[in-house]
C-alpha cells in the first residue's frame, strides 16, 4: 500500500533533524492559522494562488528563494560549525551520514532552489514591462513552471522529515548515485526534485524566449533592448539547450536505479563518465544562466544610478553572446582529471581562459559608466560595487583553475570551494540582491530601508571575504571539500574564521529580514506613488507602482535604448492619454496550481516507490492538461471606463 | 512589429491585443520541438558511447530484423503523409475528411507502437531485456523514448478528434491541430535517424 514508506522513515534518533522539522512545521503551522484567523484564504486563492499575472507569479517565486534562502544557508551553518569542532579526537555533532547529507542539500537548494526561482521570480516581475508588454507569452504555462518549482521544493523540505536526502552531493555523481551504494531514497528525492524543477525552468525559458522576441513594444528592435532583457534574452536561449541534457542525465539514472539498467554502472557495459559529461553539459551552462541576468541588473543598476546611459552597450551585448556561446565549450573543466588525453584537456582549458575575455569587456563597461557620472550610493549600488570587486578575484583563480596541471592539483580540495562560491555569490547573489532592493517599490510599491539594507550589505560582504578568503589558503594547504572530520590542526585557524565569516553573514541575513519589517512598518510614509522613485531609464519605470494588471493602458512607442529617459527628454513621459480601450488578460486558472499538486504526489511516490500514487499523480497531471486544453474561454476584457478608472487615479496621484 | 515609430509616441490598441496569438504558439512550439530534439541529441549520444558495449551479450546483428523494423517504418511514414492530407482538408475546412483522416492517422500509429511493443515483448522474453547490457539499456532507452513520445501523440490526436467534432475549425482548435501535425512530423524526422543509426547501422 505505501511502497517502502513506514514510520521509520522518520528520523527520531537525530535531534538536530527532528528540531529543524518541528520548528519548520511550527512555522508553517502558525502562518496557516494566522491566514484562517484574518479570513485570508479567499483572498490568497484569488488573487495570488490561481493567477496568472506575472508580477503577482514573480514575487511569489522570490518569497520561494527567499525561503530556500533560509535553508540553504542553515546547512551552510552547520557544515562550517561542524568543521570548527570536528578536529583529531572529536567527532563533532553531526555523524558522517547527516553531514553527506548537509552538503547535498545545501549545493542542490542554493543553485536550483535559490538562485533558480530567484532569477525567475524577476524575470517575471521586470521583463513584460521593460519590453512594454501586458504579458507573457504563454501566461498558464508561466503558472505551471511556478507550481512545479515548488513542488519541487517542497520535496526536498519533506526529505527532512520523511526518509533522508541524497548522500552523493549536489552533482550525484555515479556510481555512489547507483542503487547498490545508494540503496535509499535519498538519491530518488535529489533525482526527482531536480527532475521536476529542471522541467519548471526548461518551460520557463522557452515561455521567455518567446515573450522576448515576439511581443516587445513597437520601435524596440534587438538593439534597443535594455540590457537585463539582453542577458535574459541569453539565458533564455542557455536554458533550452542545456535543461535538456539534464533531464537525460537523470533520466537514464533514474532508468539504472529503478529497472536495473546499465547506463553508468561499473559492469555490463556502463560508463561512469557518460553520467559526469552529460550533467556538466548542463550544469556548466547553468552556471551560465544563473550569473548572466545578474550581470544585467548590474548594468541597469549602474547606468540608473550613475545618471548615464550603459557605456558601449554593443560590446556589452556582444560579449554577453560570446559568453553564451563560449559557456557550451567548458564543461570538461570540471573534470579534467578524468583522464583524457592533453590535447582535450588543453582545448577545455584554452577555452575556459577565453570566458575571461568578455567578462573583463563587462568589467570595463560598467567602470566607464560610472565614470564621471553623478553616483548616487544607494543599496543596489553597493551591491554592485561589491561584486565589481569581489568577483575579478573569483575570475582570476578560475583562470589559474582552468590550467590543467594546476587542476590537477587543486581539484576537489577547498580552492576550488573558495573560487565557485567567489563566483556565485558575488555574481548571482549580490545581483539578485540588487534587484531586489532595486525594483522593490515596482513590484510592491515602497521601496525597502536604505539604513538596514547597507547595514545588511555590510554584513554580507565583510562575511563573505571572511568566510572564503580561508577556503583558498585551505585549499593550498591541501585540504579536500567536504570533509566530516580531519586530523591536522593547522587547518583549524582557517576554519575558525570561516566560521566567523559564516556568522557575520548570519547577522547580515537577520538585518534583511528587519529591514522587511521596518519597510512593511514605515510603507505608508514612503509609499512611491510616481512609479520612478530612482529617477528610471527603462520603460517598467513609467508604470505605477504596483503597476495595473495590465502594465500599459497604452502600448508605447520606442525611441531609444533608455526608452523612458527619451520619454522624460521629451517632455512625454506623464502626458495621459486621451482616451483608453478594452484591454483583453487572461482569467484565473486553478488548473496549474492543481498540475503542482499532481506533480507532487507523482515526485513523492516514485520516492517511495508507492506505484497506485503515482500513476494518480500522473493521470491527475495530464487530465489538468487537457483540461485546460479543452477550455476556449481563458480571456477577460477590462473596459474602457474601467480602465480610465485606474489610470485617471493614477494621474490624480503623479500630480500630487 | 517594428513599424517606423518617429513621429507618435504610443499606438492605439484598437483591437484586441492577442489577435497574433496562433502565430506565437507556433514559434513556441518550435521552441519547444528544439529542446526536444536536444533531449534526442542527448540520449543518441548515449547510445553512441554505450552501442558496443555488448558485456558478452547479443549483438544488434544478432538481435534486429530488418524488414520488421521497415514495415514499422513504413506504418510512421504513411501516418505522417495522411497527417498532411489532414491539414490539407482543415485549411479547405473538410470536417468529415479531417476526421477520417486523423482516424487514419490514429490507427498507423497506433499499429507502430503495437509492433514496438511486440518487439519489446520478444527481446525481454528472450532474456535480452534492458539490464543484458549498456548496448541495451542504451537501445531500449532511446527507441522507448521515441515510442513514449508517439503515444503522447496519439493521445493528443484523440483528444483533437474530440475537439473538431465537438467544436469544429474553431482558431484555436486549428491553431492546436497545426502543432499536432508539427509534433507528429517532428517523430517521423526523429524516427529516421533512430533507424538509420540504431537499426541499419546495428546489422552492418
Amino acid at each position: 500500500m505505501f511502497g517502502k514508506l513506514s514510520l521509520s522513515a522518520i528520523p527520531y534518533e537525530s535531534p538536530i533533524t527532528m528540531g529543524a522539522v518541528g520548528g519548520a512545521m511550527l512555522l508553517g503551522v502558525l502562518i496557516l492559522a494566522l491566514i484562517t484567523y484574518f479570513r485570508k484564504w479567499p483572498y490568497l486563492w484569488k488573487e495570488w494562488l490561481t493567477s496568472l499575472d506575472p508580477k503577482r507569479i514573480g514575487i511569489m517565486y522570490i518569497i520561494l528563494a527567499l525561503v530556500m534562502l533560509l535553508r540553504g544557508f542553515s546547512d551552510a551553518i552547520l557544515m562550517r560549525s561542524q568543521q570548527v569542532l570536528a578536529v583529531g579526537a572529536s567527532q563533532g555533532f553531526l555523524p558522517p551520514d547527516h553531514f553527506n547529507q548537509i552538503f547535498g542539500a545545501h549545493g542542490s537548494i542554493m543553485i536550483v532552489f535559490m538562485a533558480m526561482p530567484f532569477l525567475a521570480g524577476l524575470m517575471n516581475i521586470v521583463i513584460p514591462q521593460q519590453i512594454g508588454s501586458r504579458d507573457v507569452a504563454f501566461p498558464f504555462l508561466n503558472a505551471v513552471s511556478l507550481w512545479l518549482t515548488v513542488a519541487g521544493a517542497i520535496l526536498v523540505m519533506v526529505s527532512l522529515g520523511v526518509g533522508e536526502f541524497s548522500k552523493a552531493g549536489w552533482s550525484g555523481y555515479a556510481p555512489l548515485t547507483e542503487r547498490q551504494y545508494s540503496p535509499g531514497t535519498g538519491v530518488d528525492y535529489w533525482i526527482w526534485s531536480f527532475q521536476i524543477a529542471g522541467a519548471a525552468s526548461l518551460m520557463s525559458g522557452i515561455n521567455f524566449l518567446v515573450t522576448i522576441l515576439k511581443m516587445r513594444a513597437p520601435g524596440m528592435k534587438l538593439m534597443r533592448m535594455p540590457m537585463f532583457v539582453w542577458t535574459t534574452l541569453v539565458t533564455n536561449v542557455l536554458m533550452i539547450f542545456a535543461f535538456p541534457v539534464l533531464t537525460v542525465a537523470l533520466f537514464l539514472l533514474t532508468l539504472d536505479r529503478y529497472l536495473g539498467m546499465h547506463f553508468f554502472t561499473n559492469e555490463l557495459g556502463g560508463n561512469m563518465m557518460m553520467y559526469t559529461n552529460l550533467f556538466w553539459i548542463w550544469g556548466h551552462p547553468e552556471v551560465y544562466i544563473v550569473i548572466l541576468p545578474a550581470f544585467g541588473i548590474f548594468s541597469e543598476v549602474v547606468a540608473t544610478f550613475s545618471g548615464k546611459r550603459l557605456f558601449g552597450y554593443t560590446s556589452l551585448v556582444y560579449a554577453t553572446v560570446a559568453i553564451m556561446v563560449l559557456s557550451f565549450c567548458v564543461w570538461l573543466h570540471h573534470f579534467f582529471t578524468m583522464g583524457a588525453s592533453p590535447n582535450v584537456n588543453i582545448v577545455f582549458g584554452i577555452s575556459t581562459m577565453m570566458i575571461a575575455v568578455p567578462t573583463g569587456v563587462k568589467i570595463f563597461n560598467w567602470l566607464f559608466t560610472m565614470y564621471r557620472g553623478r553616483i548616487r550610493f544607494t543599496t543596489p549600488m553597493y551591491w554592485t560595487l561589491a561584486f565589481i570587486s569581489t568577483f575579478a578575484i573569483g575570475g582570476m583563480t578560475g583562470v589559474l583553475l582552468s590550467v590543467p596541471p594546476a587542476d590537477y592539483v587543486l581539484h576537489n580540495s577547498l580552492f576550488l570551494i573558495a573560487h565557485f562560491h567567489n563566483m556565485l555569490i558575488p555574481g548571482t547573489l549580490f545581483g539578485f540582491f540588487a534587484g531586489y532592493a532595486y525594483w522593490f517599490p515596482k513590484a510592491i510599491g515602497f521601496p525597502l530601508n536604505e539604513k538596514w539594507g547597507k547595514r545588511a550589505f555590510w554584513c554580507w560582504l565583510i562575511g563573505f571575504y571572511l568566510a572564503f578568503i580561508p577556503l583558498y589558503v585551505l585549499g593550498f594547504m591541501g585540504m579536500p571539500r567536504r570533509m566530516q572530520h580531519f586530523e591536522n590542526p593547522a587547518w583549524h585557524p582557517y576554519l575558525i574564521i570561516a566560521a566567523v565569516g559564516s556568522a557575520v553573514i548570519a547577522l547580515g541575513i537577520l538585518f534583511q529580514m528587519i529591514q522587511l519589517l521596518v519597510s512593511i512598518r514605515e510603507r505608508h510614509a514612503n509609499r512611491d506613488l510616481t512609479g520612478d522613485p530612482w529617477d528610471g531609464r527603462t520603460l517598467e519605470w513609467s508604470t505605477a507602482s504596483p503597476p495595473a494588471v495590465y502594465n500599459f493602458a497604452e502600448i508605447p512607442v520606442v525611441h531609444d535604448i533608455d526608452a523612458f529617459w527619451d520619454r522624460k527628454e521629451k517632455g512625454v513621459a506623464y502626458k495621459q492619454p486621451e482616451r483608453y480601450h478594452d484591454i483583453q488578460m487572461p482569467m484565473n486558472t486553478s488548473k496549474g496550481l492543481l498540475i503542482g499538486v499532481f506533480t507532487f504526489l507523482f515526485g513523492f511516490a516514485m520516492v517511495w516507490s508507492i506505484w497506485w500514487l503515482a500513476i494518480l499523480g500522473a493521470l491527475g497531471m495530464i487530465f489538468m492538461v487537457i483540461a485546460r486544453a479543452c477550455d476556449d474561454d481563458t480571456e477577460y476584457v477590462i473596459s474602457t471606463a474601467e480602465v480610465a478608472k485606474i489610470e485617471n487615479e493614477r494621474y490624480r496621484q503623479l500630480r500630487t | 512589429m517594428t513599424t517606423d515609430a518617429s513621429t507618435i509616441d504610443s499606438i492605439d490598441p484598437g483591437q484586441p491585443e492577442h489577435s497574433d496569438t496562433v502565430a506565437i504558439q507556433a514559434f513556441g512550439f518550435w521552441i519547444y520541438l528544439m529542446t526536444d530534439l536536444v533531449l534526442f541529441a542527448a540520449i543518441f549520444a548515449t547510445y553512441a558511447v554505450l552501442g558496443q558495449n555488448y558485456a558478452g551479450g547479443p549483438t544488434g546483428k544478432d538481435l534486429f530484423d530488418l524488414p520488421y523494423a521497415f514495415v514499422e517504418t513504413m506504418f510512421l511514414l504513411f501516418s505522417s503523409a495522411t497527417c498532411g492530407l489532414v491539414m490539407l482538408a482543415m485549411y479547405k475546412g473538410r470536417k468529415g475528411w479531417v476526421l477520417t483522416g486523423l482516424a487514419v492517422t490514429f490507427l498507423l500509429g497506433l499499429g507502430f507502437i503495437a509492433m514496438e511493443i511486440n518487439e519489446f515483448y520478444h527481446m525481454i522474453l528472450d532474456g535480452n531485456g534492458p539490464e543484458r547490457s549498456a548496448f541495451l539499456s542504451a537501445f531500449f532507452t532511446l527507441v522507448g523514448t521515441h515510442g513514449a513520445h508517439v503515444i503522447f501523440g496519439l493521445i493528443w490526436m484523440a483528444v483533437m478528434m474530440g475537439q473538431v467534432a465537438v467544436k469544429g475549425f474553431t482558431t484555436p482548435v486549428q491553431s492546436r491541430l497545426m502543432r499536432l501535425s508539427m509534433f507528429w512530423h517532428f517523430l517521423d524526422i526523429v524516427w529516421i535517424g533512430l533507424f538509420t543509426f540504431v537499426y541499419l547501422m546495428g546489422v552492418m
